[in-house]
């Protein structure tokens, strides 16, 4: 056994904080693709993540399908749930004001919830690690090779995103929803195909968050409210919109949740995020990386 | 569109639009020639921003049909017309405000690329090739505008008299065969004004039809070829512009009755 120094012990913090943290960040994208199309606050992003996770399990361990085929089809079944939730939650409600849209995603992630305590039941499920389960001692820290998966995924999944919307004319069709949906229907852009669209991809990241972080933490039926909490106070503190903004933010509320539960007390892990959206709330509203002016031409 | 070349582009027969008691646009019928700059006047609340929004389907008539290249719209939605070749502006200028210049007017394009949709947003390479394809196409389309130069500052930086030309640029950007202006004058200096009136005739001259709502009389006598008069929803007059000009209803409508 090695000596366990503070330093090491810090480190240690630092590395989980950054994995957890990765997974909010995925959140915080999702709910920011969704918000930057519609201005829609999503509540049922987390029931993405925890679908993910119960989902890859029932491929993976119950079915048996390699890790290979089981990834891939877990993402095509969240995200077809994504486009379901958009053709039959969001679509039909008549000349909707955001905030109806907003409780209609409430309505919808306590339906998956209960649903999937009906499939699933409540016990939490494991997952076979990606590579293995030999944690690597690094500096004195334990790293479990499933960390390095949850941040490479978070990682291609920023880059995959910030190429989409920056550089292709379907990304840019696609934000041209949020900022001005009537001028975007008459240049021939499909606005509901573009909220289909937003609700596919936040889906299949979501999708992407709960697979990869099952493993690690497990899933179970009702991790999907307090994930959807801890994203979304990351992507206010990052300022609600921004993609970078969002990883950075996940990041940040991820070792504020580890160094906290560390070094203060653990029983209060999940406050410590509830307190920085409260602060953030209070003295900073636009978040790290947000535009006050755009902040103020929103309608949320 | 291959319906054959009909002599109208757009034809409009017993339109009505009520919202609740009130009529915006009672039994109107006129027709607009291909090639032609027709424009609609008449003074405030006559119904021509209406009749552009029915046009252009941002909401279907109560009654009647709208007929573009022979074939009936009013039925469709607002992104479908645009797809048939009907682009607009905004009397309030309708912009990408948080974009640049140049995403605006490549927006623009999205009608004539979307064939290839899930492709050039999926596979890079045919991806990249598209992209360069619509930025050039869009850069062209500013330097005709004249803001090429600008392409960079995000739309809402602009002065008005630009947004308005970049809004022009964006309903160019769709190759449209009718683009249907609101007001391109509004709220411009002389100047602006001039290079607003001077750019239409070049848009025409490309053999774009025009169809123009425009408040400044100046605008309107020097470059349409036809003149439709609106009132209460009602066509009173339709014509070219000298008929127009001394034409005793339409002053009585500007006027009131008793000049």
């Amino acid at each position: 056994m090695e000596k366990i120094t503070l330093a090491s012990q810090l480190l240690q913090y630092l590395i989980t904080g950054l994995t957890v943290g990765s997974v909010y960040a995925m959140v915080a994208v999702g709910f920011n693709i969704i918000y930057n199309v519609t201005e829609i606050i999503n509540f049922a992003q987390g029931e993405f993540v925890m679908l993910g996770g119960l989902i890859m399990v029932f491929m993976n361990v119950a079915m048996g399908l390699p890790l290979i085929l089981a990834f891939p089809a877990t993402i095509v079944l969240v995200t077809v749930i994504g486009i379901i939730i958009d053709r039959f939650a969001i679509r039909p409600i008549r000349r909707p004001s955001v905030l109806t849209l907003i409780i209609a995603t409430i309505a919808v992630s306590i339906l998956i919830k209960g649903t999937a305590s009906f499939i699933w039941g409540k016990d939490p499920f494991d997952l076979p690690a990606f590579s293995g389960r030999n944690p690597i001692t690094f500096l004195g820290a334990v790293v479990q090779p499933q960390y390095f998966w949850v941040m490479g995924f978070l990682i291609i999944t920023a880059v995959a995103l910030s190429i989409f919307f920056d550089r292709t004319i379907l990304g840019k069709a696609m934000s041209a929803c949020a900022d001005n949906p009537d001028a975007a229907s008459l240049v021939g852009i499909n606005v509901k195909q573009m909220i289909l669209l937003s609700f596919a991809l936040s889906a299949a990241i979501g999708a992407v968050a709960g697979i990869t972080i099952t493993p690690i933490s497990l899933m179970e039926y009702d991790r999907g409210a307090m994930l959807a909490v801890k994203g979304f106070a990351a992507a206010i503190l990052g300022g609600l919109g921004s993609f970078p903004g969002a990883i950075l933010g996940g990041l940040i509320m991820g070792s504020i949740e580890s160094f906290g539960a560390g070094l203060v007390s653990s029983g209060y892990k999940d406050a410590f995020a509830l307190i920085v959206l409260l602060v953030i709330l209070f003295f900073k509203p636009s978040g790290l990386m947000g535009s006050i002016e755009i902040s103020k031409i929103k309608r949320f | 569109m291959s319906a054959g070349i009909e002599e109208n582009v757009l034809e409009l027969q017993g339109v009505v639009m009520t919202f609740g008691g009130l009529m915006a646009l009672s039994n109107l019928n006129f027709k607009v020639r291909r090639g032609m700059i027709k424009a609609i006047i008449g003074p405030n609340g006559a119904g021509k921003t209406t009749l552009f929004n029915v046009i252009t389907g941002s909401f279907p008539p109560t009654q009647g049909t709208v007929t573009f290249n022979g074939r009936p719209i009013q039925h469709l939605k607002a992104h479908k017309i645009a797809d048939r070749g009907i682009s607009r502006t905004f009397q309030t200028v309708e912009l990408f405000g948080n974009m640049t210049v140049l995403e605006n007017v490549m927006l623009g394009c999205y009608t004539r690329i979307r064939t290839s949709f899930m492709a050039s947003g999926f596979v890079l390479s045919q991806a990249r090739r598209k992209e360069k394809q619509i930025r050039e196409n869009a850069l062209k389309i500013l330097k005709f505008i004249g803001l090429a130069h600008k392409f960079k500052d995000l739309a809402d930086s602009l002065p008005l008299g630009e947004q308005k030309l970049l809004e022009i640029g964006r309903a160019l950007a769709s190759e449209p065969e009718l683009i249907c202006l609101d007001e391109p004058a509004a709220g411009l200096n002389e100047t602006e004004t001039h290079v607003a009136s001077s750019l239409i005739k070049a848009i025409n001259a490309k053999g774009i039809t025009v169809l123009l709502v425009e408040h400044d009389m100046k605008v309107v006598m020097n470059i349409s070829d036809e003149i439709l008069v609106l009132n209460y929803g009602r066509k009173i007059a339709e014509g070219p512009p000298e008929d127009i000009r001394n034409s005793p209803r339409v002053i009585e409508a500007y006027l009131g009755a008793e000049a």
